[in-house]
């Protein structure tokens, strides 16, 4: 059980430490960029693990994988552009909270609600990959419908005030989402120009939805309405941080779980895991109004959940060569390439390398805690420069992000024509985070779904391929609770909301009656 | 006089100073190619296996033994690969810089099906570095032992029998759809986004079956069965025990097999064809490319230009019989 900790002194061997510094703080950098996810940048770095020693390599592929994810809520947090889908919670909290003048607050909590979760990740992967791994392979077809279900759910009360408006911008990105062929049956669906061919891709989407709006805001004069305010950077001690972090146990213990269960389940979308922990950490706090505007446990709870997602995601690839995530799928290239055939007989023919790996994730987890926080002190620096030389940075990362995905200028076309559209969308009221949402569920509750409608029409008919079943039953329960909760308090916030009003209205009758 | 021979050797100087740089860079080309680094576009996503193998059999392009240049990777995935050699077949130089990677039967099978910008005709095989025969794969548990007890099972419950594969005129679909013609039998397809998708699905029970490349069934050989190999001959390398459709009496033959090689656009000048088509499978077959290919599981088969040329015109006459039985 212990075997793990025989091989922690070859993490801090010369080279594999440097390697591991190296690609935690170029991934953190990367993070932070618009366009460049932990997909790509573990996709960009595997040529260069070629000519290394099989434990070197795979240390920096972890190290990238670790800090992108982390380093992605820096962009989130200051400029309210996630560096990656997985961030897109944290903007919900983190930007106002920076707004309101406690930037380095919120990247204080990102950083170490991500190590909690982290670890966490990592250590379900040491101690549970076996008895995992079984686990996760029983999600099929259906289950995974009901988790992109589940996911949907959510949309209504992600970041506009109006759950009408989320719902229809979140209706929006499940349209995106059809663009280009159907996923199961190769049929050509809106392709009105050779640009849509392969599709919306999501990274496209994301910098376009987010960067845009946010670079024509800093572009209009502040005096002019939806002109960007500045906010300076405060000081704040770590220790406050840690205080402040450990309090909200709640929230970091809802992420990590939620992180940890998305993460080990194939074909999920490890992005979500985010967004589903806000959302839950949200119905749980007692003051619900909070969040939105500036609540630390919304950032906690995303951040802690994303990084938590990490180390699981890599229990089905391990044992069983099934990747927990898109990013986990890239890293089977990386395995593969050095020898590394996922499977049971992994940890017993290649137990060095793997447990290597598996613990410079750890420590990677506490050099992306050190060196983030090293970070936001600096970041400051960023906040001084002028707007519109900011505007122009972010739009040649945004370009050449989107590009770099595909080397295609067809997503550059769909990221601009998106980005203008979400600005003037942005100013009726209208929200990014669920049109990207939709983009991203879309494809994962469609591709079950019709996978689940051939497999069940030879089987056991509809019905009971989609609700039998004790998994499918929890599901849908899940599901049902939180519809049937968030009708239930948002009519008790109209009614709180329409008694109050009354009592503003006739003062003292009220006040009588009662 | 002197003058008059001045001139007219001034003249003459000048036309075939003219003449030469007509002429020159042309020579000059054929004679450098390459003088820059050589793009190859690949049209699946990084670290998917055609993308990684495409990096193994390039990595040694920049030795002067081969193409003293190296080879660069562009990824343009989407759409089951139609993105990218849609972007090729219309967009590409046909000066030798830019190259591609194909599958076969892949963008064949597409280019029958759909619209596309491609075929057999606008395109120029070089040579092939790989072959990944499809197999017939099932769970761990499974009942099926053998193809027969499968084939028993599903005469029994016409269309019960479920296969997944990794989505609709992959090697995966052509092995099922031949499967299906050869036996008889009524079976349901199950079309996934990926390999990988379709291998768990096997694995995890959620289909009864499926078809799956033959390196990736291999390095799972702890979680599957593999029944059947859809190939001419047996795979001694990876599979010698593992019996192919025509021994066990099906009429399944090696169309399904997933080529993979580099190509050219036609209208490439032939003199850069044939220096390609001479020096890349020699860089296929270096020592250290094998070793890496065979490190990672990828078979490996290198069939020169000529041979190729003959392979996609068998294939495509072959699949345009089987695709039109399908649309009936």
């Amino acid at each position: 059980m212990l075997e793990f900790l025989q091989y922690l002194p070859d993490v801090f061997t010369p080279w594999n430490f440097l390697v591991l510094v190296l690609g935690t703080v170029g991934g953190l950098i990367l993070g932070a960029t618009p366009g460049l996810s932990p997909t790509m940048a573990v996709a960009l770095l595997i040529p260069f693990t070629f000519h290394m020693e099989p434990a070197t390599g795979l240390i920096l592929l972890g190290a990238a994988y670790t800090a992108t994810v982390a380093g992605g809520a820096v962009s989130a947090i200051l400029l309210s552009i996630p560096g990656a889908p997985a961030n897109i919670a944290t903007t919900l909290d983190g930007n106002p909270l920076a707004k309101q003048g406690k930037a380095t607050a919120a990247l204080h909590y990102c950083f170490l609600a991500s190590f909690v979760g982290g670890v966490l990740g990592v250590l379900v992967l040491i101690f549970f990959t076996p008895t995992l791994s079984q686990w996760a392979l029983g999600f099929g077809p259906s289950h995974l419908f009901w988790v992109a279900i589940l996911g949907v759910t959510v949309i209504g009360s992600l970041g506009s005030g109006s759950v009408i408006k989320g719902l229809f911008a979140g209706f929006v990105g499940l349209w995106i989402s059809t663009i280009g062929y159907d996923p199961v049956l190769g049929v050509e669906r809106f392709n009105y120009s050779e640009h849509l061919g392969g599709g919306i891709n999501i990274i496209a989407a994301l910098v376009g939805l987010f960067a845009i709006p946010q670079v024509l805001s800093m572009l209009t004069p502040q005096d002019l309405p939806g002109g960007v305010t500045k906010f300076a950077m405060e000081a704040q001690s770590i220790a406050t941080s840690i205080r402040d972090t450990l309090v909200r146990w709640k929230a970091l213990l809802v992420g990590s779980v939620i992180g940890v269960v998305v993460g080990l389940i194939p074909g999920a979308g490890g992005q979500i895991a985010g967004l589903v922990s806000y959302d839950q950490t949200k119905k749980m706090s007692r003051d619900k109004a909070k969040f939105g505007k500036g609540e630390p446990a919304g950032v906690i709870a995303a951040e802690s959940a994303n990084n938590a997602m990490v180390g699981p995601s890599l229990v089905p690839l391990l044992t069983l060569s099934v990747p927990g995530s898109p990013t986990a799928a890239v890293l089977l290239g990386g395995l593969l390439i050095h020898g590394l055939f996922p499977g049971p007989a992994l940890f017993s023919d290649h137990g060095p390398v793997v447990w290597t790996f598996i613990n410079s994730l750890l420590v990677g987890q506490l050099l992306m805690c050190i060196f983030g926080i090293m970070i936001s002190r600096y970041s400051r620096f960023v906040m001084d420069i002028p707007e519109y030389y900011m505007a122009a940075a972010i739009t040649v990362l945004a370009v050449f992000g989107t590009f770099s995905v595909q080397n295609s200028f067809s997503d550059v076309f769909v990221m601009m024509g998106l980005g203008v559209t979400m600005y003037f969308a942005s100013k009726i009221g209208f929200s990014p985070s669920p049109v990207v949402l939709g983009i991203i569920l879309g494809p994962i509750a469609e591709t079950n779904f019709l996978q689940g409608q051939i497999i069940a029409r030879v089987g056991d008919g509809m019905v009971p391929y989609f609700f039998g079943g004790a998994l499918n039953i929890t599901l849908v329960t899940i599901v049902v609770l939180s519809v049937v909760y968030s009708v239930v308090s948002e009519m008790k916030a109209k009614r709180q909301q329409r008694a109050a009003q009354q009592a503003d209205d006739d003062g003292y009758v009220v006040e009588k009656e009662a | 006089m002197l003058k008059k021979i001045t001139k007219t050797l001034q003249t003459s100087a000048l036309a075939f100073a003219v003449a030469g740089t007509a002429i020159l860079p042309q020579l000059a080309q054929a004679e450098a190619y390459p003088d820059r680094p050589v793009s190859m576009v690949v049209s699946y996503s990084p670290g998917g296996a055609t993308d990684f193998q495409a990096r193994i059999v390039t990595m040694l392009a920049g030795k002067e033994d081969y193409l003293g240049q190296p080879m660069v990777i562009l990824n343009k995935p989407g759409a089951g690969g139609k993105v990218g050699w849609d972007f090729f077949a219309s967009k590409a130089k046909k000066n030798g810089y830019e190259l591609a990677a194909y599958n076969v039967p892949h963008f064949i099978a597409q280019s029958i099906v759909f619209k596309t910008k491609y075929n057999i005709d606008n395109l120029e095989p070089i040579a092939n570095w790989g072959a990944d025969p499809a197999v017939l794969i099932v769970g761990k548990d499974s009942p099926f032992n053998t193809l027969e007890d499968l084939m028993n099972y599903a005469k029994e419950n016409p269309g019960k029998v479920t296969f997944s594969g990794a989505g609709l005129y992959v090697g995966h679909h052509i092995a099922y759809l031949q499967f299906a013609k050869a036996s008889g039998l009524e079976l349901t397809y199950v079309p996934h986004k990926g390999g990988t998708p379709a291998m768990k699905s096997v694995m995890g029970g959620q289909v009864k079956a499926g078809f799956n490349n033959l390196s990736d069934a291999f390095r799972n050989r702890d979680s599957v069965k593999i029944l059947a190999v859809a190939d001419l001959e047996r795979n001694k390398e990876f599979l010698p025990d593992v019996p192919t459709f025509m021994e066990q009496g099906v009429d399944v033959d090696d169309s399904s097999v997933n080529f993979r090689g580099i190509m050219a656009r036609k209208g490439t000048p032939t003199e850069v064809v044939d220096y390609l088509a001479q020096r890349v499978p020699m860089m296929f077959e270096d020592k250290k490319t094998l070793k890496k290919m065979d490190s990672a599981g990828s078979p490996v088969r290198v069939i020169p230009r000529d041979q190729v040329i003959t392979m996609w015109k068998e294939r495509e006459a072959y699949l345009k019989e089987l695709l039109a039985d399908l649309k009936k």
